[in-house]
Formats: structure tokens, sequence, C-alpha cells
């Protein structure tokens, strides 16, 4: 009869590798299904006027930033990031691409005047292009290589190490 | 006074549900036809609204929701069906983005797991109660031969003693 007494610590043993399981996942990390395939082409009105498309980018490593003048402070602390890491590539043919999200358009020309924006940046309507890239929130940032395929994407702000590296992997791919 | 409280109890019941169908009408008409609208929200009811904790986007009165909906009227407009809408959210979100799992591959569980864990359970308990039954009828002890004889001799010598 001793096996089955071994029976009853042994049924704890799925238990525990259960939760052993998800405890260690975190629940909040969603993968998007975007990583490694082809990013949705985008149509984007510029503040400072004209229009821009993912499509006609094809062949420059993109770097896609979502943000918004309300969001505080992670889209404060990388923004000038973005700009340093755009004056730093631009002329190894990496674009950086701002899209405003939810925004009202005067906040988001009082943000773009504060860190001093000279990549091009405009508003989403609608949510459209948000919704295209799975956004959940602000800050959001896809890495795009010169095929128009997303290599990375990250949520929250960026830090400068792995802005340094991700730019690193794409600008290699030439 | 019986059938008088219970006709005032009905008519408190059935006025407002009187007064809600006749309100809810021209609402209906102000966001587009009734169809359109119901389509949409039942599409909408099957999306996790992302920024919110277990509501739907059709309930969610969140910014990023409100937009949700208004490209699923836009996508139910240009004539898709509601599993086309359901693989777009899918192939961007994810399957998060689905309140409930669908049912195939590793998702089956979920929908397994718990009808088999309560026929498991099930048997468990039946099985353990027969076992106690049982129990409780082989615990009636045998009866010592010797001493039942001792009863069935004590029990005739009374009989003998009374009878003379």
């Amino acid at each position: 009869m001793s096996w089955k007494k071994a029976l009853i610590p042994l049924a704890s043993v799925p238990v525990i590798l259960l939760l052993a399981y998800g405890f260690r996942t975190d629940p909040k990390a969603i993968p998007s299904p975007l990583v490694r395939k082809a990013a949705p082409n985008f149509r984007l009105t510029i503040f400072d006027g004209g229009e821009l498309s993912l499509e006609a980018l094809r062949g420059k490593p993109v770097v896609l930033n979502f943000w918004a003048s309300w969001c505080f402070p992670a889209c404060y602390e990388e923004a000038p990031l973005l700009e340093s890491t755009w004056r730093k590539h631009k002329d190894q043919g990496l674009m950086v691409v701002g899209v405003d999200v939810q925004d009202k358009e005067a906040n988001a020309r009082e943000f773009m005047r504060r860190f001093n924006f000279t990549f091009p940046n405009g508003p989403d309507p609608g949510s459209k292009i948000s919704i295209d890239y799975g956004v959940y929130g602000v800050p959001e940032t896809f890495f795009i290589d010169r095929e128009g395929r997303i290599t990375y994407k990250h949520v929250g702000a960026v830090t400068p190490a792995l802005m340094e590296e991700q730019v690193k992997v794409l600008l290699k791919g030439s | 006074m019986g059938w008088r409280a219970v006709a005032l109890v009905g008519w408190v019941l059935v006025i407002p549900w009187i007064a809600a169908a006749v309100l809810d009408l021209p609402m209906a008409d102000a966001a587009g036809p009734p169809d359109l609208e119901d389509k949409v929200r039942a599409i909408a009811s099957e999306l996790r609204c992302v920024v919110c904790q277990n509501l739907s986007v059709a309930d969610s009165p969140s910014e990023l929701a409100k937009e949700m909906r208004n490209l699923v009227r836009e996508l139910v407009e240009q004539g898709r069906s509601r599993e086309e809408i359901l693989a777009y959210f899918v192939s961007r979100y994810g399957e998060f983005v689905l309140l409930s799992p669908t049912k195939r591959g590793f998702n089956l569980l979920v929908w397994v797991l718990p009808f088999l864990a309560l026929i498991v359970g099930g048997c468990g308990v039946y099985l353990v109660a027969r076992r106690w039954t049982e129990g409780r009828e082989a615990a009636v002890p045998a009866v010592d031969p010797a001493y039942a004889e001792r009863v069935r001799r004590e029990l005739r010598e009374r009989e003998r003693l009374s009878d003379s």
C-alpha cells in the first residue's frame, strides 16, 4: 500500500510545476505577433507639412515610435534619446518616425518644441496606425529593417543601451 | 389585499420595461441602422479592451476601445465577416485580444479540463462514498459462537424458570 501513499505527494508535482512556470512569466508581457513579420504600411500626415508612408522608406531602417504629450514620465524620458539617435545616425540612412497618439495638436507641438524634435512626427487620427501595430499604450517603439520587417518591439521608454543595440542590428543589415 | 399587491408588483416590474423599450428605439437609430450596430456590438464584445482589466471593447469607455469600435464598424460596413474582423485583431494583438480562447490546439485544455475534472472528481466521490458505506456494513462484528451459545443457554434457563 506504500505506492498509494506516495500518490498524495506525487499529485502535487504537476501543481508545483504549473506554479513554477506561471510565476516565472510576466502576465503583462504579451508577445507581439508582428515581430519578424512585415511592418504594416501607414501614411502619416507630418505636423510640419507633407506626408510620409512606410512604403516610401523601403530600403531604409526605421525606428517607429508611438508617443503622446500626456504620456508622463516615460515619453519625456525617452524623447531626448529619439532626437539624439536621429541626429547621430541619419547620415547612415536611419529614419526615426514619431506617431502622436490620442493627443491635442497644441500639446503635441509644445512637446516637440520642448525636445527640439527635427525628425518627422504626425498625428494618428482614429488611432488607425496604433491599432494596425497592435499598440497597447505609449510609448512603444518598433524597429523596422531595410526590407520592411519588424525586428524588435519595445514597450515603455527605450533605454540608451537598448536603442544602441537595436539600431546597430538595423544598420548592420546593409 | 392579496391580489392588489400582486397587481401592484406586476405593474412596478412591467412599467420600467415598457419605458425602456419605448425609449430605446430612438437611441438605437442614433448611431446607425440597428442591425449594423448589433453586429458591431456583437463583434466588439468578443474583443478584449487592451488597456482595461477584463472589459470588452464593446463595454469599455476608454479612448482606444472607442477607436476600435469605430474600426469594427468601418470593417463591417466594408462587408467584412465576423471571422475576418476577429482575425485582423488577432494578427495585430495576438490571441490575447479574444475574450474567449479559440477552441483548438493547446487552448482545448481550457475548455475540456473543467469538465474532465468534474467527471474525475465525481467518480472519486462515488468511489469514496461506496467504500465508506461498505466499510460500515463490514464493521458489524461476527458474533463469537461461544458467547452466542451462552446467550441461548441463559435464555432457555430463564424460560424454564418462568414456566415453573
